[in-house]
């Protein structure tokens, strides 16, 4: 039990530098930031968005920097995240609210099943090592090198078009009304298609590799000749012994690559124009909405934190040492 | 290390044939096929670097009469929706991309080296406070910080961006470091180095250090390669100034003009594959340093031994090769 307790700690304790950092980060910058803005946009600036400036920087009142920190938790605490100011006067949480659950379900469904297919085809090639089947090696190590967003474009260019199957952006059909029938729910798998398929195949090679290579260190050690040796089938050998143990590092891995991928997909979003975070994201850059894009930065950080909350569940069921501790 | 035949034989004396001086392989990862192709393509990518600008044909953004044309023999990538030479744009982009990639590489790998090897050898507090903080620093995805840091920021030079890029991309060094020097600390020749007197920089700059290059070039390259990433990508969205080419400004520019609606397939293949390739490149190199690391996954064949199948009445027995 001391296992999840640490990690526990270890998430509130990221949580809480996590939402520091972003208190902090608008508040060190040189001079008077809102100035720099104003002058930079040359007037373009509507007062209000002026005005949630001033807040965001924490320059409209003249309170000591630990008042302001106790402020900011308390707003937080209520779910306030301030004023988005393209879509002003909406607040940033319900712009978040809106497109939230189009990444939540894209960056789910394709991490579950990448991380499957990945995992599953690395053990193929790391145990078939010196036959055909090192070819993938090549071509995976290509795929991981592509920039997500190219990825994407290069599927459009190619699969989608005027006259195919594949829509080539938004997330469902403009004559479609957003709601739980068949209509919309069909309209949006079929939008989310191509932009799942690029994130598959972007992700899914980093998962072979490192399979790959941990299934051949594996499959010299001593315990897999003595399963050999017991007369044990090939195909057991192979999934009990050696993919059990070769699994372990590739589930710890996955804190590292979780934000490799989350950051991916949100490329994907823009070149799909996808009404997930992550064009909304792109959207606030564009318009300088700094306190949407931070209220986005901190809501993707805490999705983070929670999958790899349950990655870290998982790696407990799979590797008993984790639970003898206690 | 396990004693040698030869030196048992020595100390007894016995009448042993002179074994070869053993030498030292020096460049041993030069000899691995994967690293050289990787080392050759990134020369090549170096040399773009230096000299991509003084030979691009155009100059980047002088607007021609010939709008949004495919490759022709006077415009090698075709043009832009302006006129602008393409092939002059990837070649002056160059310069930008290999830059910030290993400047945000060399800040990356010191903090990492510092952080991760300080919190391994220092087993008190302080040590554990430092790994808390390259654990957190890994959960928290470091693009959207990066984006957002990059665009909060009054100007964004390419200096800035390598800077910003390598200040938050050196948590898995750190932490990949901080487990091998923890390893290292046990072994005996540290102990010895203690037992001799050596005060603890010298423990560390000469003792470990030297043992854990493998493990730092690896970081170095892998960040290199997340940074090349970040760059375009921050460029692409046009976060980075968008007069200062590189590869993600082209992108940018073919993105917002509609190229992909226009079919203007020219705009965005050759940059992303100048991307695609280089990315590939230092993998190659990383992979080498790899099977230097780890000699399992050095034999590229089959392993002999692995696919004796096992028969009622029949012992295999494995060769000395396969252990």
């Amino acid at each position: 039990m001391s296992y999840l307790l640490r990690r526990i700690v270890f998430y509130v304790f990221t949580a809480w530098a996590a939402i520091t950092i972003n208190f902090f980060l608008p508040r060190l910058m040189p001079g008077d930031p809102v100035q720099a803005l104003i002058a930079k946009e040359q007037g373009q600036l509507s007062t209000d968005a002026v005005h949630s400036l001033y807040v965001l920087f924490g320059l409209d009142k003249q309170q000591p920097l630990w008042q302001q920190y106790v402020d900011y938790w308390g707003q937080l605490l209520h779910g306030d995240l301030g004023l988005s100011f393209t879509f002003f006067p909406t607040p940033v949480s319900e712009v978040i609210s809106s497109s939230l659950p189009w990444t939540l379900i894209l960056v789910g469904v394709t991490t579950v099943c990448s991380f499957m297919l990945g995992t599953g085809l690395g053990v193929l090639a790391g145990w078939r090592r010196g036959s055909w089947v090192d070819l993938v090696l090549p071509v995976t190590t290509f795929i991981s090198s592509v920039p997500y967003f190219w990825f994407g474009l290069i599927m459009i260019e190619l699969l989608a078009g005027p006259n195919s199957f594949f829509p080539s952006s938004g997330g469902y059909d403009p004559g479609v009304v957003p709601g739980w029938d068949i209509d919309f729910i069909g309209s949006a798998v079929q939008h989310s298609l191509l932009p799942a398929l690029t994130i598959l195949i972007s992700s899914m090679s980093g998962w072979i590799l490192s399979m790959r290579n941990m299934m051949v260190t594996v499959s010299s050690e001593d315990y897999i000749t003595v399963a050999h040796a017991k007369g044990l089938s090939d195909r057991r050998v192979m999934l009990s012994y050696a993919a059990r143990n070769a699994l372990l590092p590739n589930v710890s891995g996955f804190a590292l690559s979780l934000g490799l991928i989350v950051g991916g997909t949100l490329l994907v979003e823009i070149v799909f124009s996808f009404p997930g975070v992550g064009f909304q994201l792109f959207q606030a850059v564009g318009a300088k909405d700094y306190p949407l894009m931070q209220g986005i930065f901190l809501i993707i950080t805490l999705s983070v934190l929670a999958a790899n909350f349950i990655a870290d569940l998982a790696y407990l069921v799979l590797d008993p040492r984790t639970r003898k501790e206690g | 290390m396990a004693i040698s035949t030869v030196d048992l034989q020595a100390a007894a004396g016995a009448a042993a044939p002179t074994p070869k001086p053993a030498r030292r392989q020096k460049f041993r990862f030069i000899t691995n096929t994967k690293t050289l192709i990787g080392l050759i393509i990134l020369g090549f990518y170096v040399l773009l670097a230096i000299f991509g600008p003084m030979i691009a044909p155009y100059d980047p953004d002088a607007r021609g009469d010939v709008l949004q044309s495919p490759p022709t023999s006077a415009h090698w990538f075709g043009t832009t929706h302006l006129g602008q030479d393409i092939f002059s744009q990837v070649l002056a982009g160059a310069r930008g991309v290999v830059y910030v990639g290993l400047l945000a590489g060399l800040v990356a790998t010191a903090l990492a080296v510092i952080i991760g090897v300080s919190s391994g050898y220092l087993a008190n507090t302080g040590g554990e406070a430092l790994s808390a903080l390259s654990n957190v620093f890994l959960v928290i995805p470091a693009l959207p910080l990066i984006i957002i840091v990059a665009s909060i920021l009054p100007t964004v030079s390419n200096t800035i961006i390598g800077l910003v890029i390598g200040l938050t991309s050196w948590a898995w060094g750190a932490r990949v470091l901080r487990a091998q020097t923890l390893s290292l600390r046990g072994r005996d020749y540290v102990d010895a180095a203690k037992a001799t007197g050596e005060s603890t920089w010298r423990i560390i700059f000469f003792e470990l250090l030297p043992n854990l290059t493998a493990v730092i070039a690896s970081g170095f390259v892998g960040t290199v390669i997340f940074a090349v990433l970040s760059e375009i990508t921050l460029a692409f969205i046009g976060v980075a100034d968008p007069t200062v080419w590189n590869w993600g400004t082209i992108l940018f520019w073919a993105q917002s003009q509609q190229a992909l609606a226009q079919g203007a397939w020219w705009w965005f293949v050759p940059a992303g594959l100048a991307i695609a390739v280089l990315g590939t490149a230092l993998s190659l190199i990383n992979f080498g340093i790899d099977e230097i690391v780890n000699p399992r996954l050095r034999n590229a064949g089959r392993i002999k031994g692995k696919s004796v199948r096992m028969r009622i009445g029949f012992t295999p027995v494995l060769g000395k090769e396969n252990r």
